[in-house]
């Protein structure tokens, strides 16, 4: 073994008490880090799960036709008399090239054409303003997986099949394999039979949302061929603005991602995100100083033993080593001990947060990418603390050292 | 570094310790050892026995003069070279034994050998209870420093400062701590590691008995050798 490690192996051994409590101190540092980081890496995961489970990434549409003012310098009130046209579903003009540029990019998972509008469902006297969604039953499924979302029937939409969520379905009295009238707002009409039932986890969309064919979309909302939307999903989720960005340039088409369609949320995961590492910086600090002071109350304890050292010819980087590897050991034990402690209250807490139905809140996340990162953060701040004592115990006078009896 | 030649030559050292005010400890010392020269280094309390034993060990630095072991100056030398020189060439026997508590008897006499060579090597373990069995302790090898008699460990200590073969062994008030037969005991091994080698002791002691059984006596007053 070398010398430096057996030495300080043989110093922490020997302040038994010092090690251990320090240990503990370390261990609980990162067990907070690791609770704290698979809290919010959980939270996180499980709202950005919920928000994009039903929404594409990017959302392409037709540009809003802005009515624009001849600008008239002399006749600047002239703007007081513009208005928006009537909001009347358009086509995305070329979207089968589009969609197939789309569908080409390495960063595109997932791009499928809709039809979206709004539309009237009657059953009987019973009726309800419901969204339209003309979906191409063959690609959909990369956007939104219906069909692992369904509660009864199957996910089709070919010819006039429909597929309803539960709580429209209840609300309207339906069942699979009824029929349902829809009104669009030209007054087209057609009658569907419903095939299935979802249930995505969202009241209002299972209330609201309507599937059918894109054909049957496009001949309801009078866009013969068309389609009023692509939808994207992405590799990363995190680049969607700039890509959002991206295509908007390149297509003139109206392009939102939904970091900009929930920019609420994105805020609220940023200011968790900064106020984690607050608290994170605050334990590695805490942690830093009591390894410091340890060691320090070492090299003044151990001076005697120090000062023989240097006598029997050990170099001065030799115990800056000596003192590193005890800050690096400490960190590095005290991390395995952090790592099984903030597993545990991890799991305890997933335990105890838990719906109506006891299935967790939401699942933390421990990651082994997490335990590992501890275990450097915890070997860096061994080494940060040990820095000033291993200084201190190179620069010992050992003919000062040895006097002192 | 010579081969023949003194051990250590110092040319009119002197050491003053600055505080608030500068006292000068050592006036102008002038002193050689010879090769397998067994010294006795006597002198009141405060006359500088220790001071110079810390010059002449390369513990601490002359303010002024020179000191050179085995020929070699080191005034020169930076705080790396004085180390080496320090654990290659010379011993030290303190008056408190100064074991490595943590460690165990026969670790302690080699801990030098590992020092200068980095990593264990099986040659020290067997070199360390070789000098053991020779000092009397054979069978407390693997016993913790800190679970040996005071005489015992003075002795193990006297083994650590031997394990590197150095030119020099200097012993500040060795038998100072232990009783009358334990002393003795300690003295004996030195005077016969030195007769069995060429290895010089410089040996600081209250105790003329001892003194005489020495080569030859050194006497240190108020920081003048007399
Ligand atoms: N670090 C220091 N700073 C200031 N003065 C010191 C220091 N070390 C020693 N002295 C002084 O130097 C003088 C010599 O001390 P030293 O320890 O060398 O004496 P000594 O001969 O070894 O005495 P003893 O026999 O009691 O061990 C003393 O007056 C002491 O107070
Ligand atoms: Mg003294």
């Amino acid at each position: 073994m070398r010398f430096e490690l057996q030495v300080a192996l043989r110093f922490l051994q020997e302040g038994r008490v010092q090690t251990a409590l320090i240990m503990g101190g370390i261990g609980t540092g990162v067990g907070v880090i690791i609770f704290l980081s698979a809290l919010i890496a959980g939270l996180q995961a499980s709202i950005i799960d919920r928000t994009l489970g039903t929404q594409a990434h990017v959302v392409l549409q037709p540009s809003e036709e802005e009515a624009r003012p001849q600008l008239d310098r002399v006749h600047q009130d002239v703007l007081a008399h513009i208005q928006r046209p009537a909001q009347r579903l358009r086509t995305i003009l070329g979207w089968p090239r589009l969609l197939a540029d789309l569908r080409s990019r390495p960063d595109v998972t997932a791009a499928t054409p809709t039809v979206e509008g709004s539309a009237f469902a009657l059953r009987g006297t019973a009726n309800r303003s419901v969204a339209l969604r003309g979906v191409d039953s063959d690609s959909y499924g990369g956007i939104l997986d219906l069909r692992s979302k369904l509660v009864e029937g199957t996910f089709d939409v070919t010819g006039t099949h429909a597929v309803v969520g539960v709580e429209l379905a209840k609300e309207l009295g339906l069942g699979v394999g009824d029929t349902l009238r829809l009104v669009a707002p030209d007054d087209h009409t057609e009658l569907f039979t419903i095939s299935g039932l979802f249930d995505v986890g969202i009241t209002d969309l299972n209330l609201r949302w309507v599937f059918i064919s894109l054909r049957s979309g496009q001949t309801l909302m009078d866009l013969s061929g068309g389609v009023s939307s692509i939808q994207v999903k992405l590799r990363d989720i995190y680049s969607a603005e700039q890509v959002a960005r991206e295509l908007g340039a390149a297509t003139g088409l109206k392009s939102d991602s939904w970091m900009t369609l929930n920019s609420q949320i994105l805020i609220g995961l940023r200011s968790q995100d900064s106020s984690s590492i607050m608290i994170q910086f605050l334990v590695i600090l805490a942690v830093v100083l009591g390894i410091a002071s340890v060691l320090v109350v070492s090299v003044i304890q151990k001076g005697r033993q120090i000062g023989i050292m240097r006598a029997f010819g050990t170099r001065q980087e030799q115990l800056l080593r000596i003192f590193l590897l005890q800050g690096g050991l400490l960190g590095l034990v005290g991390s395995l001990g952090g790592i099984l402690l903030g597993t545990l209250m991890a799991l305890g807490f997933q335990r105890i947060a838990t719906n109506p139905d006891g299935s967790p809140l939401f699942p933390v996340a421990l990651t082994l990418q997490l335990y590992g990162r501890s275990v450097l953060v915890a070997l860096g701040t061994g080494l940060v603390g040990s820095w000033l004592p291993a200084r201190r115990a190179a620069a010992l006078d050992p003919a000062v050292a040895i006097r002192n009896e | 570094m010579s081969e023949s030649g003194p051990v250590l030559q110092l040319h009119q050292v002197h050491k003053s310790y600055l505080g608030a005010v500068s006292t000068e400890v050592l006036h102008g010392i002038d002193l050689q050892v010879e090769r397998g020269e067994f010294v006795a280094l006597m002198g009141p309390s405060g006359s500088g026995k220790s001071t110079l034993l810390n010059i002449l060990g390369l513990l601490d630095r002359p303010t002024s003069g020179t000191v050179a072991i085995l020929g070699q100056d080191c005034t020169a030398l930076d705080d790396a070279g004085l180390t080496r020189l320090r654990g290659k060439s010379l011993g030290f026997v303190f008056q408190f034994h100064h074991l490595l508590p943590a460690f165990t008897a026969e670790e302690n006499v080699y801990l030098p050998m590992l020092a200068d060579v980095g990593h264990f090597e099986p040659a020290m373990g067997q070199r360390a209870r070789e000098l053991l069995g020779r000092i009397g302790l054979k069978g407390f090898e693997t016993r913790p420093a800190a679970q040996l008699s005071g005489g015992q460990q003075q002795r193990v200590a006297i083994a650590r400062a031997l394990v590197m073969s150095p030119a020099l062994v200097l012993a500040d008030e060795p038998t100072g701590n232990l009783d009358q037969a334990s002393g003795n005991q300690a003295f004996e091994l030195m005077r016969e590691f030195n007769r069995e080698s060429t290895t010089a002791f410089l040996l600081v002691t209250h105790n003329p008995g001892l003194a005489k059984r020495c080569d030859r006596t050194i006497t240190l007053v108020d920081g003048s050798i007399e």
